[in-house]
């Protein structure tokens, strides 16, 4: 078992099956599924951040989703939505949906509890300046809402990238191909070579996104962002 | 429904491997967060260390870990040892920064009224401290035991049997009903260890006359 040689094997490195490549799809799969989860999960969040309406409801559906183990959600919605989708979209499209369906809770909840928990005496002070709701909403309560909202998305990015290389058992192409296809050969250097790269992969998008956050949180904000964000409003399975 | 009955030793033998890779883990995870959590309080330099150790922890896919870890612990690679090795480390890093917090917010008025009555160090910890951390340490625990239910089922993708075999059985056979039975197990599971720990947090606080479980 020569794991070393497999990662440096430039057979491996090269062709439409090389590790290059997988990791081209998985971030492919990654970044589309979490552009749909974002383009969902953000306006709901606002509107129930902002509304208080629907709060119960959302935080239930997210415990609810948690329960449900992501594999078994995974192969039920292939065996449902597969006969309907033709062609080499039959593994993308089922995939997709699931793992839209996992992204959205963190980053709805991360969304709207920013929302909620934006200090009142800033948006106080926002209105009292004139501030009309719409510009309380965009330049005081969401840059207030940044930290915790770019927390949901951590680990709706991270829920991602795990679930999508789960996703291989079901013939979907990205780095948990080498995982399935080694087992299914016992190629155990392959397997691991795999699991080392996609680790790698989750560590490098989970330091990137704590950058992102020094980036682009005010400030101002910054001192607060650490303690405030707890740690289970958006732990979930990987 | 067929399926069912003439399946049922399988799915009972497949549920309690379930049941012994979901609680192991959960318990061992807690035993090793309580002490690593206390030290993470009491040293604002291990907290950091701790916190951030177990946010990197916490990031690597399941299935990933599962596969890496046989290189570090030098076992097998299908051995189930790793899937509990695996959850194990996922719950101390739940945990860990949830018994320390938990720890912290500790009132102080409460810590300062047992330094009066003489308590020691440890008495404090173990008598007034941990039992006041209760509440806070248990919701940690509810997140992680519900998880782990669920992470188990990817170890079906190696082979280690369990309720997530239902799941590759129902995809190679395209049939729903294993399917369907290892989910609703699964839920069932996590449901009843879930009401577990809130049972357990409401006898282990007695003098909490209104418990907040959610």
């Amino acid at each position: 078992m020569n794991i070393f040689g497999w990662l440096t094997d430039p057979i491996n490195w090269s062709g439409s099956g090389g590790i290059p490549a997988q990791i081209g799809y998985h971030l492919l799969y990654c970044f589309l599924a979490l552009a749909i989860a974002l383009a969902i999960g953000v306006p709901l969040g606002i509107l129930i951040g902002y509304t208080g309406k629907g709060e119960t409801v959302v935080a239930g559906m997210a415990n609810a989703l948690r329960a449900l183990p992501t594999l078994g959600l995974l192969v039920m919605l292939f065996l449902i939505i597969s006969p309907v989708v033709a062609g080499k979209l039959v593994y993308v499209v089922p995939t997709i949906i699931v793992l839209v369906l996992l992204a959205v809770p963190p980053i709805l909840s991360g969304t709207y509890a920013g929302i909620q928990n934006a200090d009142p005496d800033a948006v106080g002070a926002a209105q009292g300046m004139g501030f009309t709701k719409r510009q309380t909403l965009l330049r005081v309560q969401l840059p207030c809402a940044l930290p915790l909202m770019i927390s949901g998305v951590r680990s709706s990015t991270l829920q991602i990238v795990s679930t999508a290389t789960v996703a291989a058992y079901l013939g979907l192409q990205g780095l948990g191909r080498f995982i399935i296809d080694g087992r299914a050969q016992a190629n155990f250097a392959e397997m691991i070579g795999g699991s080392i790269v996609v680790a790698i992969l989750a560590l490098i998008l989970e330091l990137s996104f704590g950058a992102l956050g020094r980036i682009i949180v005010s400030p101002g904000l910054r001192r607060v962002s650490g303690k405030s964000s707890s740690p289970l409003a958006t732990a979930g399975a990987t | 429904m067929n399926w069912i009955s003439s399946n049922i030793d399988r799915i009972v033998a497949l549920t309690a491997s379930h049941i012994w890779l979901t609680l192991a883990p959960t318990v061992l995870g807690l035993l090793l967060a309580l002490p690593l959590g206390w030290w993470a309080h009491r040293s604002g330099r291990g907290y950091a260390a701790i916190v951030g150790a177990a946010g990197l922890l916490y990031t690597i896919p399941s299935l990933a870990l599962f596969i890496i870890l046989p290189v570090i612990l030098g076992t097998k690679i299908l051995d189930p040892v790793n899937i509990i090795v695996a959850l194990t480390l996922y719950t101390l890093a739940l945990l860990v920064r949830v018994v320390a917090d938990g720890l912290s917010s500790v009132p102080h008025d409460t810590v300062a009224a047992a330094e009066a009555m003489g308590y020691r160090n440890w008495q404090r910890l173990l008598l007034v401290e941990l039992p006041v951390a209760v509440p806070v340490i248990a919701a940690g625990l509810r997140v992680a035991v519900v998880s782990n239910v669920s992470i188990v089922t990817m170890a079906a993708l190696l082979g280690i049997p369990q309720l997530g075999s239902l799941f590759t059985q129902g995809f190679q056979l395209r049939l729903y009903v294993p399917l369907v039975t290892g989910v609703v197990l699964c839920v069932v599971l996590a449901v009843v260890f879930d009401g577990l720990i809130i049972w357990l947090n409401k006898l282990l606080t007695p003098w909490r006359q209104r418990t907040v479980t959610s």
